[in-house]
């Protein structure tokens, strides 16, 4: 009898470890096999035990029920996994194996498509490699949105001795999983995608750099690396091809600003953390002074597939400049929460209310933030916003790492308004000073606003326009989107009015 | 775990720094290593760092100091790590960290007097679809509730 329970961090913390005890305990003689999470963390830990070659899902799942489940009397049987509402839905390119596969065995991995893409970049140049990209129309998923192909160009056409493939691998922002769930659950995906960039771009060193906040995924990441050389993925001449691409894990230190690329390359190098003006592009000078490409998780892990299954197919789904598919993650307060993987184009209504089913409190829906703690809060007159890089945009939105954190009505946006300061003045890097000092004005002008200053509020917006046109990155420049968008959307809780009637 | 071990000594740390010495880019891996072995960056490191990279002390400290994961005095034998994050706070996280330091008469970054256990914030620790999260050392736990603080808290002795 062969048992599948997901490894994923996510399963863990909800008591996967203690289920495979029990299983284990009422079933010796069963094979429990470890996978990554379908994306399902409502129903986390999810059992599947394969009947007549068909894995059905129980789920959640705890201690108690492993006897019952065995034996498939339980109550919380689902049916087969593939036929779940849930799955059938998806398109899943990206995460088509993370949840499916033992994220550790290269013999999995190939059975489901895995190292196609690799081999078939071995029989093409590099420039072959690069427009394949560009055809796909994969733009960075890490919020960016840069077109990944073109980025690839600019490396490709420099001339050095040296060149570096970095994975942007620290996924800080709040309500994002996405990278932590493909990393615990295929993490050969990323290595031949990364591979694929090396043999594109004509680089032969590559680095995840890989949150410390995620001890699971750095574990299984680095034996993912160890099991790649030893299968001649990794190395000297890859696959038998005379190509050579390898690579390292290294570990951040808990600073949310080095996910932004140039003090990802600082902290890499061993110093500070701090954001690099640019010009120069990374592309041309990155890591040690080296072209290097830098591309998040979910755009390099997206890379196989498209060269397993061409470019054509890939940029077949999306909706305008947004080919491929999003990652959504939905999460906070949310009833069903998790992955899901589609086109792009779905509307952020149908995502709250039908696929995350509302949320877990069963209160009203009041707001959600999209992207990170740098995206807007979005009340429910943006339900109809498609979710595509442009058209989230055209309506005051960033889609960033396409991430959903919901709250309800409980929530309190003045005090959402004033976290996202707090959070720029913890992690400000330091080097530009509307970002620096502007945050940390930014929490005493809320404070003031909440005292009953009316005038504050046209401080706050000057202040915010400052931080949006002058910072030197994303953090100081985008931190304004969450505090002008609950002061836009939810000006009855900035209001001294109210303050002053209470 | 970060367990307070015993002094290190120079040979000791000499041999972490010179196994990552070659790396590109060494000093967090080397300080990562240091961490793990003795819980915190044992002061005498600094100077043979310092020494190894060719780098001043200044710009260690500065390195050291930047970053909220490095410590240079040890921790509680636990930590225990709290997610301040949107999507926790979302589902409560907000009152359950101010009740659990309530109860352990602690701010952020306290040690409880028994030495049991540091808590910490931390932001995101992924585990946004089943908030409020947290992490004890390296384990985590996901939609805790006061029952499931308590019990963390009693495994780790505080």
């Amino acid at each position: 009898m062969k048992v599948y329970v997901p490894m994923d961090s996510a399963a863990k913390a909800l008591g996967a470890e203690e289920v495979v005890a029990a299983l284990q305990e009422a079933a010796p003689e069963a094979q429990v096999i470890r996978t990554g999470t379908r994306g399902m963390i409502w129903l986390e830990p999810l059992v599947e035990v394969e009947i007549d070659g068909i894995r059905h899902g129980f789920g959640p799942a705890t201690p108690v029920d492993a006897a019952a489940i065995l034996d498939g009397s339980s109550a919380k049987a689902l049916g087969p996994v593939d036929d779940l509402d849930w799955m059938k839905r998806q398109t899943r390119l990206t995460f088509a194996r993370v949840g499916v596969i033992d994220p550790l065995s290269m013999d999995d991995y190939e059975a489901h498509g895995g190292l196609a893409g690799l081999k078939r970049a071995l029989t093409m140049t590099g420039q072959q490699i690069v427009d394949e990209v560009k055809t796909s129309g994969l733009r960075g998923r890490g919020g960016a949105g840069f077109p990944t192909g073109i980025k690839w160009q600019t490396v490709h056409d420099s001339d050095a001795p040296q060149k570096y493939i970095v994975c942007n691998a620290d996924e800080g922002d709040s309500g994002t999983f996405a990278d932590r769930m493909i990393m615990e659950g295929d993490p050969f995906t990323l290595i031949e995608g990364m591979a694929i960039a090396g043999l594109g771009v004509g680089a032969t060193k590559g680095y995840v750099y890989l949150r410390s906040e995620y001890p699971d995924a750095i574990a299984v990441m680095t034996r993912a690396v160890e099991i790649a050389r030893a299968e001649g993925v990794l190395g000297e001449n890859i696959l038998g091809s005379p190509h050579s691409f390898d690579m390292e894990i290294r570990k951040g230190a808990g600073a949310y600003v080095c996910g932004e690329e140039t003090s990802l390359l600082n902290s890499l190098e061993g110093k500070r953390g701090v954001v690099r003006a640019k010009p120069p592009l990374p592309a041309l000078e990155g890591f040690l002074g080296r072209p290097t490409v830098v591309n998040n998780v979910i755009s390099l892990a997206t890379v196989p597939v498209i060269f397993e299954k061409g470019a054509e197919h890939h940029a077949s789904f999306g909706i305008g400049k947004s080919r491929g598919t999003i990652t959504l993650q939905i999460a906070g307060n949310v009833a069903r929460g998790g992955l899901f993987e589609t086109g792009f184009g779905v509307t952020l209504g149908e995502v709250i209310d039908d696929l995350a089913g509302g949320t877990a409190t069963g209160r009203p829906f009041k707001a959600v933030q999209v992207g990170g703690p740098l995206g807007a809060y979005m009340p429910r007159s943006k339900f109809d916003a498609p979710m595509g890089y442009e058209e989230f945009g055209a309506e005051g939105g960033l889609i960033g790492h396409a991430g959903l954190v919901v709250f309800d009505d409980t929530a309190d946006m003045l005090g959402m308004a004033r976290f996202a300061m707090e959070f720029c003045a913890v992690e400000s890097c330091g080097k530009c000073t509307p970002c620096r000092i502007g945050a940390v004005r930014g929490v005493e002008t809320i404070d003031r606003i909440a005292r009953g200053d009316a005038d504050a509020v046209t401080i706050l917006t000057d202040l915010c326009e400052t931080m949006t046109d002058g910072s030197l990155c994303a953090l100081g420049g985008f931190t304004p989107y969450p505090v002008m968008s609950a002061l836009t959307h939810f000006p009855d809780e900035f209001s001294t009015t109210k303050e002053a009637a209470e | 775990m970060q367990s307070a071990a015993p002094t290190p000594t120079e040979d000791e740390i000499a041999a972490l720094i010179e196994s990552n010495a070659d790396l590109e880019g060494p000093l967090l891996p080397m300080l990562h290593a240091l961490q793990e072995s003795f819980g915190h960056i044992p002061r005498p490191a600094m100077q043979m760092i310092a020494d190894r990279l060719n780098i001043t002390k200044a710009e260690l400290h500065g390195v050291i100091s930047f970053y909220h994961d490095f410590r240079e005095a040890p921790a509680g034998k636990h930590v225990l790590k709290i997610c301040r994050a949107e999507a926790c706070q979302a589902m409560g996280g907000n009152a359950l960290a101010e009740e659990t330091l309530a109860k352990l008469g602690l701010d952020w970054h306290g040690t409880t007097i028994n030495g049991a256990v540091t808590v910490e914030p931390v932001y995101c620790l992924g585990l946004c679809a089943c908030g409020p999260a947290a992490m004890m050392d390296d384990r985590c736990v996901g939609r805790v509730d006061r029952r499931r603080m308590d019990a963390l808290l009693a495994e780790a002795g505080a």
